[in-house]
């Protein structure tokens, strides 16, 4: 190839603010979402650190009980559906792609769609702060603390009609990317060689595939009930608020895989790296990710054991639940095995991936325990299963999205970032999450109710709540060390190189930043660990073997001309429209038509507007013919 | 877009279409969960047996099967290049899916008169949230079969395009199917 | 009709013919007509609901295999389709056997 081509390759994220809200390139999508996430975990941790300077000490008065409820509902909905769906969502985003061997997702302008989908819904949840009517009761929304009679503000719909924008944003990125992950793989990646992340990936796509339809129907309901005046979750009417908390553990507990299987792939990624070994028993943590999904449908009453659902269903939603320990226990011990022999480098990846498991453990076992009805009853609505949720969601998810958002940042920002720091962020946010969250078996045990606001003082509770609250504040600097560390990083100058780790997958075959077009030559895939077999050779043991040769496996420019997918504002301005549709049942109709007329007339332009850039600068060498 | 460049060798709109219904089994399969739950839980009338008009709705669901039929018989038109065939058959798709939707609205206004409103009984608000997101889904789907038949009339529907309009079927006979099952379900087994 | 469609032929248009598409038609106006004509009939009301699940499901499977050529296309298809149904069925029983309406309370 000759030198001048390589001048028709813009850095990737170079453009103004139009080039970002219009682009349908997968891995600036990814970063947007990255970067949304991050902003709302900050938010929701500040909402969870008011929550805790008020359980302090008793009779704290630094927020009342009304400013109490809205905190740990926005804390709730704001973490779930802002921060670690969406920081997933980053990372699938970048990764898949460029982990399958493909150029783009299936379809790059419906990606835009879903994260501004995603992203207005966001907006339109923390709109209800300037309001002044924040929903309040709790992000799972139990029926009748939302009723117009009971809540009759604007909170509650805020609420119902933000997640519902964003369950459409995630239904529409989830066929797009189970098409991705099933029929864009490069030539020679049958599915058994697709690597664990996106495998489990490919599980979180179709839960959310399943799973959001019921929510969706759930809040359709709540919906009607609210504005229209119908009586699904009225008892005086003969409905009944039950069938709210079906249908949404329904939804419920497969969001729960939802939220961790995406760690569960980052991890079974990170330890083979950091251990330089193969993932011991990589088919069994396919299909333990598949039987962890299928089963996850079939357990949702286990959160309803206290309604009294009869000793038959309570035996049958009891035994499944004990049986998805079965695959998750043989994650576990495959992550050790992993780890067992390996030549272990210590690096903050790792760190964080065998924190994780290790959390996670401490999470699943008291889930064991949730799943007996008799134990389950006595800690139901306690603060042990506050600890409990928190060990999986905050050990388990927060743990896993922090070792990937390590592990992938050199290729995603293409700068590395100090480990120094990134070890001191480890150890404070281990020390900080247990000094929170472990207390918290103890309060629940001892019968401290979750949501209360305040509680007295001859009760005993207050030494391990000053310690909960302590751990959250170390939390909040751990983060903080993150932040200082992230902006030293993306300040620095060093170029980090396309395979920083020496990994085994296809994504650190290609420049840090990846080019826009990912890979100049499609890779043609002959093991699940291709990278690997590139540089060594078809070997099990790769540390006990010397590179075989160190060049890169992609060359620095495309030997042909490579046809991208045009930026499009029809996107973001559909989604703007359905955002308006939504948002509008709480201004007026007039305002949900124009959002309607708005989200019809973009789909229209966007389905007949052309895919490909036609008659722009393709990269590589000039063609010989016309545009295409 | 290419089925060639594909892995399973299925164009992935078509995939897409079929992810997507898998997910809409989903939604029908909330909504008609719900309204089984709360069969004969209604504390008040009217109940189904003395306001569901089966000759009615025994009509429309023909009109409904024989839309799907119409349905197949445009892809076939488009995909052989016969445009005279093609826009015969999709304005049968429209007139038929039209058809149904004027036999829904009717069915929703002798039912109002008749007492049954969405907020008299649990059955009113079960069975018009079933049946009326279904009739969205068909209005929907009469919105694309619309815009297929101006494409075509515009001569811009030729052989190239018949995924296109494979896809839009793919969507009109679920549509199809699912008012197959409301049909069993809601109106006949009550 | 072939059972299976080689790798090869699968994707080429693989379809049925239009005299078949007809004739699909008419067996479900046909089976739609049985499904009413039960419900006329007093003496099968004891055993109505088996009945029309039963003409009910044949109907369901006669659009999914041959309108929407689930019998001539990729399995792959099949497979995607048939999870969404299966998982989407499971929670209709479940929640009827939750909520009374079939199983040992129903009717109550």
């Amino acid at each position: 190839m000759s030198a001048h081509a390589t001048a028709a390759h813009p850095p990737l994220y170079a453009g103004g603010l139009r080039s970002w809200l219009t682009t349908v390139d997968h891995k600036r999508i990814g970063v947007l979402y990255g970067v949304s996430a991050l902003f709302y975990f900050v938010v929701g941790g500040v909402e969870a650190l008011i929550i805790r300077l008020q359980l302090a000490s008793p009779t704290a008065d630094v927020v009342g009980a009304d400013t109490f409820n809205q905190l740990f509902t926005m804390h709730g909905t704001t973490m779930v559906f802002l921060v670690l769906m969406p920081l997933s969502a980053a990372l699938f985003n970048y990764m898949i792609p460029l982990m399958i061997g493909a150029r783009d997702v299936a379809f790059p302008r419906l990606n835009a769609f879903s994260f501004w989908t995603f992203f207005f819904g966001s907006v339109l949840l923390n709109l209800s702060f300037f309001v002044g009517d924040p929903p309040d009761a709790g992000w799972f929304g139990y029926a009748n603390l939302t009723s117009k009679q009971y809540n009759p503000g604007m909170g509650i719909d805020f609420w119902l009609l933000s997640v519902q924008i964003m369950g459409i944003a995630s239904i529409a990125s989830a066929v797009n990317f189970t098409v991705t992950i099933l029929n864009m793989r490069a030539p020679g990646m049958s599915l058994m060689r697709v690597p664990l992340f996106v495998w489990m990936a490919l599980v979180v796509q179709v839960l959310m595939l399943l799973a959001f339809p019921p929510i969706t129907v759930a809040f359709i309901f709540l919906m009607f009930d609210r504005f229209f005046g119908t009586h699904f979750y009225i008892p005086s009417a003969g409905g009944t608020p039950i069938l709210w908390q079906h249908l949404f553990w329904i939804f419920g507990h497969p969001e729960v895989y939802i939220l961790i299987l995406p760690s569960f792939g980052v991890v079974s990624e990170v330890l083979p790296t950091f251990a330089r070994k193969p993932l011991f028993g990589a088919p069994f943590m396919i299909f333990s990710g598949i039987l962890i999904g299928f089963l996850g449908f079939g357990v949702w009453s286990h959160h309803m054991f206290t309604t009294g659902l009869g000793a038959v269903a309570d035996t049958a939603f009891s035994l499944a639940t004990m049986l998805i320990a079965i695959p998750t226990g043989v994650k576990i011990f495959n992550w050790i095995a992993t780890l067992w022999g390996g030549h272990i480098r210590f690096r903050t990846p790792l760190y964080f991936a065998v924190g994780m498991v290790g959390l996670f453990i401490i999470g699943g076992l008291s889930g064991i325990m949730h799943a007996s009805p008799p134990v389950d009853i006595q800690q139901h609505d306690s603060y042990f299963v506050v600890a409990h949720l928190h060990y999986v969601f905050f050990g388990g998810t927060v743990f896993g999205l922090f070792a990937g958002i390590y592990y992938w940042w050199p290729k995603v920002t293409g700068r590395m970032i100090g480990e120094g720091l990134g070890k001191l962020h480890f150890w404070l946010m281990v020390v900080g999450m247990n000094l929170t969250f472990f207390p918290m078996h103890f309060l629940g045990l001892d019968g401290m109710p979750r949501r209360i606001y305040t509680y007295a003082t001859d009760l005993g509770w207050e030494r391990w709540n000053m310690i909960a609250t302590v751990g959250a504040f170390l939390i909040a600097v751990s983060v903080l060390v993150f932040f200082v560390n992230a902006a030293r990083s993306l300040a620095s100058k060093t170029q980090a190189p396309a395979d920083p780790w020496d990994a085994a997958t296809l994504e650190w075959t290609v420049s840090s930043p990846p080019p826009e077009y990912n890979f100049a030559v499609v890779p043609t895939v002959n093991s699940a660990r291709p990278f690997w077999l590139h540089k060594y050779g078809p070997t099990r043991d790769i540390s006990t073997r010397t590179k075989a040769q160190g060049t890169p496996a992609q060359p620095d420019n495309p030997p042909t001309r490579i046809d991208l997918p045009s930026p499009s504002s029809w996107p973001i301005l559909a989604a703007l429209g359905l955002a308006l549709l939504g948002g509008g049942a709480l201004v007026g109709l007039w305002m949900v038509l124009f959002g309607a007329a708005v989200l019809v007339f973009c789909v229209y332009r966007w389905a007949f507007q052309p895919l490909e850039r036609t008659g722009h600068p393709t990269f590589g060498p000039a063609p010989s013919g016309g545009s295409s | 877009m290419d089925a060639h460049a594909t892995t399973f060798g299925v164009p992935s709109r078509k995939m897409a279409m079929w992810v997507f219904i898998a997910s809409e089994c989903m939604f029908f399969g909330s909504l008609i969960a719900t309204y089984l739950s709360y069969e004969g839980k209604s504390l008040v009338g009217p109940t189904p047996r003395e306001i569901l008009n089966i000759p009615l709705t025994s009509v429309s669901t023909f009109v409904l099967l024989m839309s799907s039929l119409a349905m197949v018989l445009a892809l076939e038109a488009v995909q052989t290049g016969n445009r005279r065939g093609a826009r015969m058959w999709l304005g049968a798709v429209v007139v038929l899916g039209g058809l149904f939707l004027a036999g829904q609205v009717y069915e929703f206004r002798e039912f109002y008169h008749e007492g049954l409103t969405l907020q008299q009984n649990l059955f009113g608000a079960t069975f018009f949230v079933l049946t009326g997101f279904h009739g969205a889904h068909v209005t929907v789907g009469v919105i694309w079969m619309v815009t297929l038949l101006v494409m075509s009339l515009r001569g811009q529907l030729g052989p190239e395009r018949s995924l296109d309009v494979e896809v839009a079927g793919l969507y009109w006979h679920f549509v199809d199917v699912v008012w197959i099952v409301i049909f069993t379900v809601v109106y006949l087994i009550q | 009709m072939a059972e299976h469609p080689t790798h090869e032929t699968a994707h080429a248009g693989a379809h049925a013919s239009k005299g078949t598409y007809w004739l699909i038609a008419l067996v479900l106006g046909i089976l739609t007509l049985l499904e009413v004509a039960v419900f006329y009939v007093p003496l099968l009301h004891s055993v109505i609901v088996p009945i029309l699940l039963v003409l009910s499901s044949a109907k369901f499977a006669l659009v999914a295999m041959f309108f929407m050529h689930l019998k001539f296309d990729k399995p792959i298809l099949t497979t995607l389709f048939a999870g969404g149904l299966v998982v989407a069925t499971a929670i209709i029983l479940s929640m009827m056997l939750l909520f009374g309406t079939i199983g040992p309370g129903a009717h109550m």
